[in-house]
């Protein structure tokens, strides 16, 4: 799967899609991949002030429970109720349908200390290289 | 750092089988010390592999187990002997051919590991334990059967063993041997050729809650790997898939079989884990009874229960049980989305006193308490065969 241009990552493998002052998050192709199925998804209720670098929510797999960090500072304006009923979308579709939250940015200088598409396919390639060592 | 990490993942315990996991895009993870797969996305992942279990077949490689064969010394009798003083279940009920879910205790009644146990002679047992415990087993079977006339071997790492689960798994063996399958009942085994392979002990066990077999063959890597494809090709027309050990736990776990550190450890005692029908105080002196009389008498302090979660939410390892008032009562052994069921199921310690099916508890999870109930278990008990159509 290909990591849009557009959008900004995080070390933590999630992605922000930045349009002015709003932004959509979710998890990336990589994270979904090593969670497995996703069954369950918990995430904040708009309203919710979210921090940099702080966990907002959580997606659990058969498996494990992960932790979801924000990427930047936001107030959530909404979150994808879809995913209640089709977790499974973050699988299929995690750059797509199976976004987790829109945000209203409150920190966008925080946007800066992400990597862009090509830096995060670095970032990932390397973990796979240590992975198979 | 990194050199610690590095040495770290040098020292993990590899199959036989790893290079034929890693080509099959396996996810691999560190089970108790061992490289093992996860679940394989060419598989479809771990819930198609559950699926294809219950439904169909599949085949996990389970050559990180470890395998103690106890056999008589200069007089017959040795063996038995020793097995009977170190496991719970009545090895002196056991045909040749035969095999029993059983355990061996501390002397406080609690857990030093759970076995299976196959006689494969007149006096000669074979051990089937835990990876993670292997050591641990082989250097506590040795101290305490040296007073018996019995000669202890760890034959582990001489094994492949290969799990071939499911409805289907009969006829996909079929066709790799000509021994009849059909012949060999649930908790039996047999010595035949498999894949060309002569005296492969074949054995009609697992750990799925489902049908199926266990061979052990030759541990190099090429038979290894030449058994597994052959298992793979032979399974291929009834859709079989590899399967890692995230299935295994959701299919043992459905089953409610114990998993050693979970629902049984050292901490554990045979009462509380539930597992009173494997264990035989009649029989002979044998460690561990002493004390299990004594917890008898004084009666159960918490019982080993199945839940299921009525709010949403996934009960797991370690998690808090508490009553309605937030007071903790017990804690959750295993905890998992039941792939069959479609209902986030868990096994917990709790006091007896919230054991009976249909009492209402509560699972703490990130904070929040979730209602649950306990249910009966197991929560899957594989469909009975229908009886073969009768001729008039």
């Amino acid at each position: 799967m290909t990591y849009p241009k557009t959008y900004r990552y995080s070390k933590e493998h999630e992605w922000i899609s930045v349009e002015g002052a709003l932004a959509t998050i979710g998890i990336t192709d990589y994270a979904q991949h090593e969670l497995g199925d996703v069954v369950f998804v918990e995430l904040p209720k708009p309203g919710t002030k979210i921090e940099g670098g702080k966990s907002f929510g959580s997606v659990e797999s058969v498996k494990a429970v992960s932790e979801i960090y924000a990427p930047t500072a936001g107030e959530v304006i909404e979150a994808n109720d879809e995913l209640q009923n089709t977790p499974e979308k973050i699988n299929t579709d995690p750059h797509g349908a199976g976004w987790l939250i829109k945000v209203r940015l409150t920190n966008a200088a925080e946007l800066g200390g992400l990597m862009d598409a090509a830096a995060y396919e670095a970032y990932i390639a390397d973990k796979g290289k240590e992975a198979s060592a | 750092m990194e050199s610690a990490t590095i040495s770290r993942k040098s020292e993990l315990r590899k199959t036989p089988l790893n290079a034929m996991h890693r080509r099959l895009g396996a996810k691999m993870v560190n089970f108790d010390g061992w490289d093992m797969p996860v679940e394989y996305p060419s598989s479809g992942g771990l819930i198609a592999e559950h699926k294809a279990v219950r439904a169909g077949v599949g085949v996990f490689d389970v050559s990180h187990m470890g395998d103690i064969r106890i056999r008589s010394g200069l007089q017959l009798d040795g063996a038995l002997a020793a097995v009977q003083y170190i496991s719970m279940n009545d090895a002196s009920k056991l045909a040749i051919g035969q095999a029993h879910y059983s355990a061996m205790l501390y002397p406080e009644g609690t857990f030093v590991d759970d076995v299976i146990v196959h006689r494969l002679g007149e006096d000669d047992y074979l051990l089937v334990i835990n990876a993670g415990t292997r050591e641990k087993d082989i250097n506590w079977v040795r101290e305490n059967t040296k007073k018996f006339d019995c000669v202890v071997d760890e034959l582990s790492d001489a094994f492949t063993q290969l799990a071939i689960q499911g409805p289907q798994a009969v006829d996909v063996l079929q066709k790799l041997t000509r021994t009849p399958l059909s012949e060999i009942k649930n908790y039996w085994f047999t010595h035949g050729t498999v894949c060309g392979l002569r005296n492969t002990l074949i054995a009609r066990t697992g750990y799925t809650g489902e049908d199926g077999f266990e061979i052990y063959v030759p541990s190099d890597v090429e038979t290894s790997e030449e058994v597994w494809n052959q298992v793979m090709e032979a399974g291929r027309e009834f859709a079989i898939v590899p399967c890692g050990l995230g299935c295994r736990n959701t299919l043992r776990l459905e089953s409610k079989m114990a998993l050693y550190g979970h629902e049984i450890s050292d901490t554990i005692n045979v009462w509380e884990a539930g597992l009173d029908r494997y264990c035989k105080m009649e029989k002979s002196e044998f460690l561990g009874r002493a004390a299990l009389e004594q917890a008898r008498a004084a009666g159960l302090q918490r019982a080993l229960v199945g839940i299921e979660m009525i709010d949403r939410g996934i009960a797991r390892d370690k998690y808090c049980c508490c009553n309605e008032a937030g007071d903790a009562i017990g804690v959750v052994t295993s905890g998992s989305p039941s792939p069959t069921l479609g209902k986030n199921i868990a096994l917990a310690y709790v006091p007896p006193s919230f054991s009976a099916a249909g009492t209402i508890l509560y699972v703490e999870i990130r904070g929040q308490k979730c209602k649950a109930q306990v249910v009966p278990t197991p929560f899957y008990k594989r469909p009975k065969k229908a009886a073969a159509p009768r001729e008039s």
